[in-house]
Order: structure tokens, then C-alpha cells, then sequence
């Protein structure tokens, strides 16, 4: 079969002081390819745990992850990954940071050149890709992140809080830039965010996780990222049924912060 | 053979103590040390026990070195106060001058918060010229250099002739005057006779010849009738007379007087000869401190002649050679080793307590193992510069291994790369910025550690160079080595700087 499948994840670790931590428990979900889907939830809920299992970067301690049908054991070019900030390579220029995958892969200049070219074009860095990356603002250098990701062709794009750290202008053109990429590749998107408006428009799906352990607590299917493709992120906001659903997510998430506080402030 | 006991005791048991060393002392004066049982209430001390007792009996020495130290830093503080005052004087009437010839409009005179902001400090430009011309300008003032005009010199030390009377009284009380020619001569120039007439009389007149910063006894009786032996003796310079017990010179009330004669200090001493002083003015003597155009022109001289057989070229060739090698060995060992120690345990577990340990040993230190192991030659003195440079590249390089960012490592996993990949294009160029700033600070000790080594063991170098010179008292090639020493050092840092910013752009980027 196609698409990601999360069997029964757990994850539990061991502190050096003899307690442990239950990041995970019993997560399951089921992605077809080509399906977005937006992970909202309070600090502490395992939402980055879940997404580093996922890359490989950590082995669950319980339960299955299948990927096209075979079982994911660490990290891979199949599933491609955007960070807040920070991954990018500052000795390269931006053509070699987005041509990394395919020359890491031993692939000829003439084969990948033109895709690298096309995918800077769709960004918008046609005329910055001789330039360092630390010439570029900080919205530029997501875009370099999105297309280098884009260039190495994964199945699956695991993205954790890729506009975290962009200012609300930026951020807006960014979420359309993410559609529209969604929709031209027809990738199978994860994302990892702080900010429910951004889980609404753009998680085709979207799960909410609760803490402690960390597990699905609801999860949604929403019509607003088709809708939002091509078209004015903001009108998309105006639906009926935006604003009700952005209330209902935010006391909930709102609810579990507030227990969350609470026993913190009766261990102390 | 000889053996040291010492002996922890109570006053009253030492001399019990002594007692048995001597019962244990064989005729010829040796202790023999197992022969020796000191009494009930005494040990002989461990090394140990020594060891902190004289330790903590240290404090009354160091606390004398202590004030010796303070005395001489609180009377630097004058000049330091000077010094100060010439800096904070050129700051205002630079500031002043430039106020007057430049607009205020620009962003940065607009301003008004400067103190505190240290975006808004940078080093002044003319700061820096300003003070190095005014350390040249001391040191021409100081030691009358003829690059100055000479109303900035200090007072010169007297040179030339000038003359003194003197006047003698026989044992029967005749008095007779006579006159002393002085000629004071530069070093290191042909002096001319005096001339004098030497007149007529019971005194006859004296010349004698005085070096710079010398002094002179005159045996003023030598061609006088009216001699020492029989009695006769000085009673006035200048006809100034004066009271003296030539017989009694070892009562301190008895003070020989000293004369101000204008030119020179003249003070008769308690055999009757007269001691001259020439005026030695305010200026350094060469011997301390050479004008810069006396260096300037030995500089020349070596460049061109070489010194002690050996061109200037030679010694400075042998002296980069030695850092260059070393310092290539040194990176070469030093990179991979802070390589292994940032990206593996337990390379990092076995070599941590080695780098540390060695880390803080001066490479100076080794100097006399390093000389017994490897002899004097090359192969010393570049083991030596590779140990320095060994431990700083290593924790340069370990440092700069292991402060990557995980994300970066993530995302090139995520895309595909292997391990060998990652380390060659996101670890090794991620580390370079640092490693750039141990291979500065490596050069510099290298090159610090280099003319200390040749100081104690060379044929070349200019540490070969300085010391060769200080044995004959050749200031000014001394000074001309640290100037070299220094411009060479500084001219390695600012093209390791260079180099960085060519070849590590993203530095403090990323």
C-alpha cells in the first residue's frame, strides 16, 4: 500500500534518576499519499517526539511505522524534513544547498540542474542562486529549505514549525507558498505547528495531541486548505465554519495548558 | 656524600636531637643516615611534611618581594598618570580640530548616546597613528635622537672640555691652586689629547679624558711638588673650601662633600684624589636604550653584512621555517585528533584527559627534555612548536566538531547523505570557523614559542640573534629582533585573518 501508517506508536524513556517519561503512547494514523496533515497541541505533547520518530532520528520503543509498505528504521531521502531555522548549509550558495540531495546521491550536474532551477523559480529565488544563504532574510532562507527538500523528491515532507520563526507578513505569503506546493507535487505533508490558524488552513487533516502521555486527543478533517489553494488565505478565514472550529481547538488546547500548569504548580 | 635530615621536634628535644647526629657522625664529618634514632618527641620529616612546612613558611619572604614589587609599580605610577594625560591631550585637540573641519550631520555625530554603546566603538584610525608616532617621539626624546629637533630632547649628558680649580695645602700650610682639564669623550670615538698648559707653581695643572656616562679619579699630585705622602691635601674645588677628616672616613658623621662644578660632580674621596662625575643630563644611555636611527642603521648594516656570520635573512628564513613546519605538523595531528574527540566517546573519553593535562604545560618548559630527547637541532625545536600547536588545534577542532548544529546533521540525513558525506560537507565546513581561530592563536604561540626555544639552544634564528647580541651588550640589535619579532608576528596574524575572511565568509553567520 501507499501512504504512511502509525501503528500503535509508543515511546517511553528512562531518566538518569530512575523515573521515566512516557513521550508516547499508543498513536496511531493512517496518511494516504498526497494527504496534509497539521499536528496541533501544548508544549510538552510529543508532537516533535512523533515527528523525529517518523524521520528515524529516534527508534519508538513500541508499535509499527510503515512507509509504502516497508518499515521506516531511520533516516532517509524518502522522507525529506523542514526545520524552524538553522539547517541550512551557511558554506554553501543557495544552488548547492538545494542541489545537496541530488549531488549527495552521486547523480550527473545535467540531470538534476534543470529540476533545481524550476524548483527556485517556483519559490521565487530565480535571482539568488548564486547568493550565500546568509545574504538572505530569513522568509528567503525557508524557501531555500522548502526547495531543497522539494529537489531530493521524497514521498513523505515532515515540516516542524517551518514558519515558527517568520514575521506575520512573511508567514501568510509562506502558508500559500506551502499550498501551492502541496498541490503542484501532491506530496504527503506533516506539520508540526504553535499556531492554530495555520493547523486550520493548512492541515487538510488535523490531529490534536494531548500531554502526558502523549496521544491523539481529536482529530479533524477540514475543507480549508483546498479551498485556500490559489486563492486569498484571508477569504478563506471568512467561512462560517472557521472561526467556530478555531474557537473549539483553541479552548481545548487552552484547557490542557491550564491542567498542564496546574499540576506543575502543585509538584513544586 | 652528603645527607639532609630534617626533623620535626619540639625545642626542648633539639638539642637532644643534635646530640645523637653527632653520636651518628663518622670521623670524617659524613652523617650515616641509618646509624641516626632521633629521640623520643622527634621524627625525621617526611618529604611531605617538609614540603608544607616550608611552604607555609614562605609567607614572610614573598611579603617582603611583595612591597619590593609595590614600591617600584607605585613609582611607575607618574609616568603611567603622564602618559595618560598626553592621551586624554591629543584625544581633545583632535576631536577639536575635526569638529572644526567636518560637517555634524551625519548619523553618527548625531548621536547622542556614544558611552555605553558598543556598536558605536570602533578603534580610531588616527588614535593609532597618534600613538605610535608618539612612542617613537619618546624615545627620540629620551635618547636624543637626530630625527628629532633637538628643543624636544631631554638635557644631554655633558661632553667636550671644560676645567676646575683645585686647591692644595702642604703639611706646613703653603697653599698653591691649580687647574684640572676635563675632556668628556662620546663612546667609541678617538679621543683628543688635552691640551693644556700645565703652568707653573707648587701645583702644576691636570687633564684627564672621561667617557660618557663614565667618571674619573684624578691623582691630582702626580706632577705636583706638594704630594699626598708628604701631607698635603685638597682643602677646596672651585675655591670653595671645605672641612673633611681624610683620616677618620669611616664615621658616617663624616660625610666626604661634593662639588657642583658645572659641569661634573666632583668629590674628593678619603685617599685624596678626587673622583669626577661628568654631568650625565636626563637622556637613556645606549646601552639601556639605542636611538631609533641607531637601530634603524644596524637593521641596515645586518641586512646587508649579516650578523656573527650569519645574513638577517638566514635568522628570520630559520625562524618562520621552524614555525611553519611545526605548525603544519602540529594542525596536520592536532585536526583529526579534535576530529575523533568531538564526533566519538570514547576517542574523546581517552584523549580528554591527555589534552588537558598537557594543554596548560607551557611548551617552554619541555625545553630541557625536548634538548636530552632530540638534541639541539631541528628536529627539537619543531617537536617543540608541534606540541604547542598540537593541543590548541586539537580542542579547536573538537570544539568546532562538535558544535554543530544537530538540525544541520538531521537535514542531511533527511536528505539522503551518509556518514562520510556529513562529515565532509556539513561537519568539516561547519568547523572551520573555528579551527581558523586556533590556527591564529596557535601562530602567535608558535611564534612566541620559537624565539624562546632558539634563546636557549641555536646556530640561526633571531632568538639566536638577540641572544648572541645580549652577551655584547649590543642593544641595539637586541631591540631591532623584538621589532622584527613583533612586525613578523603581527604581519602572520593579519594574514591568517585575511585567509579567513577569503576562505570562511560565514563565520558567525550560520
Amino acid at each position: 500500500m501507499t501512504g504512511l501508517s502509525i501503528d500503535n506508536l509508543s515511546m517511553r524513556f528512562e531518566l538518569p534518576n530512575g523515573g521515566h517519561v512516557q513521550a508516547l503512547e499508543g498513536v496511531s494514523l493512517d496518511l494516504k499519499a498526497g494527504e496534509l496533515l497539521s499536528v496541533l497541541g501544548p508544549s510538552g505533547c510529543g508532537k516533535t517526539t512523533l515527528l523525529n520518530i517518523v524521520a528515524g532520528f529516534l527508534a519508538q520503543t513500541g508499535g509499527k511505522l510503515m512507509l509504502n509498505g516497508h518499515e521506516i528504521t531511520g533516516p532517509d531521502a524518502e522522507r525529506g524534513m523542514v526545520f524552524q531555522a538553522g539547517a541550512l548549509f551557511e558554506w554553501m550558495s543557495v544552488r548547492d544547498n538545494v542541489s545537496f540531495g541530488p549531488r549527495m546521491a552521486g547523480k550527473k550536474k545535467a540531470d538534476y540542474m534543470g529540476n533545481v532551477d524550476h524548483l527556485l523559480e517556483i519559490v521565487g529565488l530565480q535571482d539568488f542562486k548564486e547568493k550565500m544563504v546568509y545574504e538572505l532574510s530569513g522568509g528567503m532562507q525557508q524557501r531555500v529549505a522548502l526547495a531543497r527538500c522539494l529537489a531530493n523528491d521524497p514521498d513523505v515532507i515532515l515540516m516542524d514549525e517551518p514558519l515558527g520563526a517568520l514575521d506575520a507578513l512573511t508567514r501568510e505569503k509562506m502558508q500559500s507558498l506551502v499550498l501551492k506546493l502541496w498541490k503542484e507535487t501532491g506530496k504527503t505533508i506533516i506539520l508540526i505547528t504553535h499556531s492554530v490558524e495555520e493547523a486550520l488552513l493548512l492541515g487538510e487533516r488535523l490531529i490534536v495531541m494531548a500531554p502526558r502521555p502523549g496521544r491523539i486527543h481529536k482529530e479533524y478533517r477540514l475543507p480549508f486548505a483546498d479551498m485556500g489553494v490559489g486563492a486569498d488565505l484571508r477569504e478563506v478565514k471568512k467561512h462560517p465554519d472557521y472561526a467556530p472550529t478555531r474557537e473549539e481547538i483553541l479552548n481545548m488546547i487552552w484547557d490542557m495548558e491550564e491542567e498542564i500548569m496546574g499540576t506543575a504548580g502543585e509538584e513544586a | 656524600m652528603q645527607t639532609q635530615v630534617n626533623l620535626i621536634c619540639t625545642r626542648e628535644r633539639l638539642g637532644e636531637a643534635f646530640t645523637e647526629l653527632r653520636a651518628a657522625t663518622v670521623p670524617n664529618g659524613q652523617v650515616v643516615g641509618d646509624t641516626f634514632n632521633p629521640p623520643e618527641g622527634c621524627n625525621v620529616a617526611t618529604g611531605w611534611e617538609t614540603f608544607s612546612y616550608q611552604f607555609s613558611t614562605l609567607g614572610g619572604r614573598l611579603a617582603e618581594e611583595i612591597q619590593t614589587v609595590g614600591t617600584k609599580a607605585i613609582s611607575a605610577i607618574p609616568a603611567l598618570v603622564i602618559y595618560v594625560l598626553i592621551i586624554l591631550a591629543c584625544m581633545f585637540a583632535y576631536r577639536a580640530i575635526k569638529s572644526f573641519l567636518t560637517s555634524k550631520n551625519d548619523y553618527t555625530s548625531l548621536k547622542t548616546v556614544t558611552f555605553g554603546d558598543e556598536s558605536a566603538v570602533r578603534s580610531d584610525f588616527p588614535a593609532s597613528i597618534i600613538s605610535i608616532v608618539l612612542l617613537f617621539v619618546l624615545w627620540g626624546t629620551f635618547t636624543g635622537s637626530a630625527l628629532l629637533p633637538s628643543f624636544l630632547h631631554l638635557p644631554a649628558p655633558f661632553t667636550g672640555q671644560q676645567s676646575f680649580t683645585y686647591t692644595v695645602e702642604g703639611a706646613d700650610g703653603t697653599r698653591a691652586d691649580a687647574e684640572v682639564f676635563v675632556n668628556v669623550v662620546e663612546a667609541g670615538v678617538a679621543p683628543e689629547e688635552v691640551v693644556f698648559d700645565p703652568g707653573e707653581g707648587l701645583a702644576l695643572n691636570d687633564g684627564v679624558e672621561i667617557t660618557v656616562y663614565g667618571s674619573e679619579l684624578v691623582t691630582w699630585d702626580r706632577n705636583d711638588e706638594l704630594k699626598r705622602a708628604d701631607g698635603a691635601r685638597i682643602v677646596a674645588i672651585n675655591g670653595e673650601e671645605f672641612d673633611y677628616d681624610f683620616n677618620n672616613s669611616d664615621d658616617p658623621t663624616n660625610a666626604a662633600p661634593s662639588f657642583d662644578v658645572g659641569f661634573a660632580r666632583v668629590t674628593p674621596n678619603h685617599r685624596g684624589s678626587l673622583n669626577i662625575i661628568p654631568e650625565q643630563g636626563w637622556q637613556m644611555q645606549p646601552l639601556y636604550l639605542p636611538a631609533p636611527e641607531v637601530v634603524w642603521y644596524r637593521f641596515i648594516e645586518i641586512a646587508k653584512y649579516g650578523y656573527q656570520n650569519v645574513y638577517l635573512s638566514v635568522h628570520l628564513g630559520f625562524s618562520l621555517f621552524r614555525v611553519i613546519v611545526g605548525f603544519v605538523l602540529g594542525a596536520a595531528v592536532g585536526i583529526p585528533l579534535g576530529y575523533a574527540m568531538g564526533l566519538s566517546n570514547w576517542f574523546r573519553g581517552w584523549f580528554d584527559p591527555i589534552v588537558e593535562f598537557m594543554r596548560p604545560v607551557p611548551p617552554l618548559a619541555l625545553i630541557p627534555l625536548v634538548i636530552i630527547w632530540f638534541g639541539i637541532f631541528e628536529v627539537g625545536k619543531i617537536f617543540l612548536l608541534f606540541l604547542a600547536a598540537l593541543w590548541i588545534m586539537a580542542i579547536a577542532a573538537r570544539s568546532g566538531a562538535s558544535g554543530v548544529r544537530i538540525t544541520k546533521v538531521h537535514a542531511a540525513y533527511s536528505l539522503g547523505a551518509s556518514r562520510w558525506q556529513i562529515l565532509r560537507h556539513v561537519i568539516i565546513p561547519n568547523s572551520l570557523p573555528e579551527i581558523f581561530t586556533g590556527a591564529r592563536v596557535a601562530m602567535g604561540v608558535c611564534w612566541g614559542t620559537v624565539v624562546a626555544a632558539e634563546l636557549v639552544a641555536a646556530t640561526e634564528g633571531i632568538g639566536k640573534m638577540i641572544t648572541v647580541a645580549s652577551k655584547f651588550q649590543n642593544t641595539d640589535i637586541i631591540l631591532m629582533g623584538v621589532i622584527i619579532i613583533g612586525l613578523v608576528g603581527f604581519g602572520i596574524d593579519m594574514l591568517m585573518r585575511l585567509a579567513e575572511r577569503r576562505l570562511v565568509p560565514w563565520k558567525g553567520k550560520g
